[in-house]
């Protein structure tokens, strides 16, 4: 392909007459390649010949500049005679369209306030259309489950009440332990000051049942989980998997969202349960090294500040926020598109909406147990 | 004329699961090599090899009677640069556009500016007849389409070697041997060295000069030479059969017991 010829001139070419004088060497990767004005040509009378004789060693470079003239030439309706042209680089130019009709720009609109709010309104009604219709159509399939009638394989939901239950374990532990630990330690330092320390295990107790579990569980489950299950359904819907099921006839709302969102359900509300006491663990270490408080007066404290009312609170929140996490996470993942980007782009949406969306739904809460007096 | 490419006594494996053993050939320069044989048997895989995606089991391959599995990870990334791969599907990245897959080789390992690589990347995709889908993304291209935007980004740094893996598989017959013609004028224009994998026997007859059949039972070399050496003066009965579009009755049991249409 090279000669073994080390000295390089730079490419230049020149009108002789009705002929196209070409000099040096045309390498593409040397970036000397010169362009050819489109107003070169119009000293020329109806046919342009090529000279070849001082030109070197050449590879696309030549090409991409006879391809230049090929289309003035055209466009000026001149005949392009290629015969002083080795026959390699004649098929190559051949292959070469001479008229190349650009691209339409893409046209770009202004900034309308009006129809982007109405975009972003219609989107809003939209999305809430589709997550409901989605929702029923997985309850139903949970009725039918029930009735062992769901297009769902039990395998695949025990592999995501694995993932999303007991793998997850040791993450809440950490998570809640620590917070259990925090809030002791806020606590301690305010209530010493009243002589009131035994009530730091109050604080501990309700703020985990009501609150503290189920919200950091189900942020922890919306990064771990609901992620991956947004990565999984934009990749499946990449590789054309999502169409498969389709045309076979296997409900997507059965076959994949129903064990993703039904595990969730399952394994939420015992990661919560299990949250509030590892901690309520993590206030006892702290209460019991930092303050003047035994370990039976801390466990008798927290027995009569939590009711089982509170317990059920923060279990119905658990139950709502795995709900919103399958779900949402599912959706986004169905409407990913087909590039890689898009897969991280799934993943990083379903995570966001998923943490927003819970504490949103954890407000919401909190006012409706306003309202009812919990 | 010495090779540019050849393989070694080369034995391909993932685990204990043997792909293909004790391959031999030389590649010679300038010449368009085809990997044959049926479904299965292994040919992609050997093109894996070849390109440097899959370290040999056993014995090794040469670059310019370089080994080139001995060589160190920086030098058998120089010798890397020197390839241009098509893959099966093309293997565009897909989050960028046909025009950026084509540029980013020019981008790594070029010194050359944006206006250079765009009159490139315009030439290269105009070489495959596909100068007005710069700003499309893969995920908005036929799968035609998409093979020749990957040809072209494969042609992007003018690599010495050009693998293709099934370059015609699922094109149209025209479409198919508009390819053939490029990939012919590409070898004879730039003098770039072809290894295609193929068992799309039209394209086969009409490129290449010189191959290897592999077998999927065997699993190794049966045949070499240029494929329609292989049709017409082939020695196994395998290989004419397959050169031939016929079934070797004696050696495929037939599909399903009943009535058999060849007697």
């Amino acid at each position: 392909m090279k000669p073994p010829t080390r000295t390089e001139t730079a490419p230049a070419w020149h009108l002789d007459g009705d002929a196209l004088v070409l000099r040096g060497d045309w390498l593409a990767q040397e970036g000397s390649t010169p362009p050819f004005p489109s107003d070169a040509l119009a000293g020329t009378g109806r046919s342009l010949s090529l000279d070849m004789a001082g030109v070197g060693r050449w590879d696309t470079g030549l090409i991409e500049f006879l391809w230049d003239v090929k289309q003035t030439a055209r466009t000026a309706s001149i005949v392009f005679e290629t015969d002083g042209l080795p026959e390699s680089a004649r098929k190559l130019l051949g292959l070469l369209p001479d008229r190349v009709t650009e691209p339409k720009p893409i046209a770009r609109r202004g900034f309308r306030p009006l129809t982007w709010l109405g975009g972003q309104v219609l989107g809003v009604l939209m999305e809430t259309g589709i997550l409901s219709s989605l929702l029923a159509a997985t309850t139903s399939g949970g009725v039918r489950a029930v009735a062992g009638r769901a297009r769902m394989r039990g395998i695949d939901l025990l592999a995501n009440v694995r993932d999303a239950g007991p793998a997850a374990l040791v993450i809440v532990s950490v998570v809640n332990f620590l917070l259990g630990a925090i809030l002791a330690f806020v606590g301690a330092v305010q209530l010493r000051k009243f002589a009131a320390d035994i009530y730091v295990a109050n604080l501990v107790a309700v703020a985990m049942v009501r609150e503290m579990a189920a919200v950091m569980t189900a942020i922890v489950m919306a990064g771990r989980t609901g992620g991956a299950y947004a990565a999984r359904i934009a990749t499946m819907q990449g590789n054309e998997e999502i169409d498969a099921l389709k045309v076979i006839g296997i409900p997507v709302a059965d076959y994949i969202l129903l064990p993703a969102i039904l595990s969730l359900v399952f394994t939420m509300p015992f990661l919560c349960l299990y949250g509030c006491l590892v901690g309520m663990l993590g206030g006892f270490v702290v209460s019991i090294a930092m303050l003047s408080v035994t370990g039976p007066g801390y466990l008798n404290q927290t027995l009569a500040a939590v009711a089982l009312d509170q317990f059920v609170f923060g279990f119905v929140k658990s139950v709502a926020f795995a709900i919103l996490i399958g779900v949402t996470s599912c959706r986004i993942g169905l409407k990913a598109g087909r590039s890689s980007a898009d897969v991280g782009v799934a993943a990083t949406t379903a995570v966001v909406t998923g943490i927003v969306g819970v504490i949103a739904v954890d407000s919401i809460f909190a006012v409706l147990a306003q309202a009812i007096g919990l | 004329m010495t090779a540019l490419l050849s393989a070694r006594d080369v034995t391909l494996a993932f685990g204990s699961k043997v792909i293909q053993r004790n391959l031999s050939f030389d590649v010679r320069r300038g010449s368009i090599f085809a990997v044959m044989g049926g479904s299965g048997c292994g040919k992609s895989t050997v093109l894996k090899a070849l390109v440097g995606l899959l370290r040999p089991t056993k014995g090794t391959t040469l670059v310019e009677s370089e080994d080139y599995w001995a060589a160190t990870e920086a030098r058998r990334t120089a010798i890397g640069r020197r390839f241009g791969v098509l893959f099966q599907s093309g293997a565009l990245w897909s989050a960028l556009t046909v025009g950026e897959n084509v540029a980013l080789p020019l981008r790594m390992f070029t010194r050359l500016n944006d206006a250079a690589i765009r009159r490139l990347v315009r030439l290269k995709l105009g070489l495959v007849g596909m100068e007005n889908a710069v700003d499309q993304l893969p995920s908005e291209l036929s799968g035609g389409m998409r093979k020749r935007a990957g040809l072209a980004r494969a042609l992007a740094l003018d690599p010495d070697v050009l693998f293709l893996d099934e370059p015609s598989a699922g094109l149209d017959p025209i479409t198919s041997s508009r390819l053939d013609d490029l990939i012919l004028n590409l070898r004879d224009g730039l003098g770039a060295t072809i290894v295609m994998v193929s068992h799309e026997l039209p394209s086969l007859f009409a490129i290449a000069d010189d191959g290897v059949f592999l077998d999927a039972e065997t699993k190794t070399a049966i045949a070499h030479g240029s494929p329609s050496d292989l049709r017409d003066r082939g020695e196994d009965p395998r290989v004419t059969a397959f050169m031939r579009r016929e079934r070797p009755a004696p050696l495929i049991a037939p599909l399903a017991p009943g009535k058999q249409t060849t007697p």
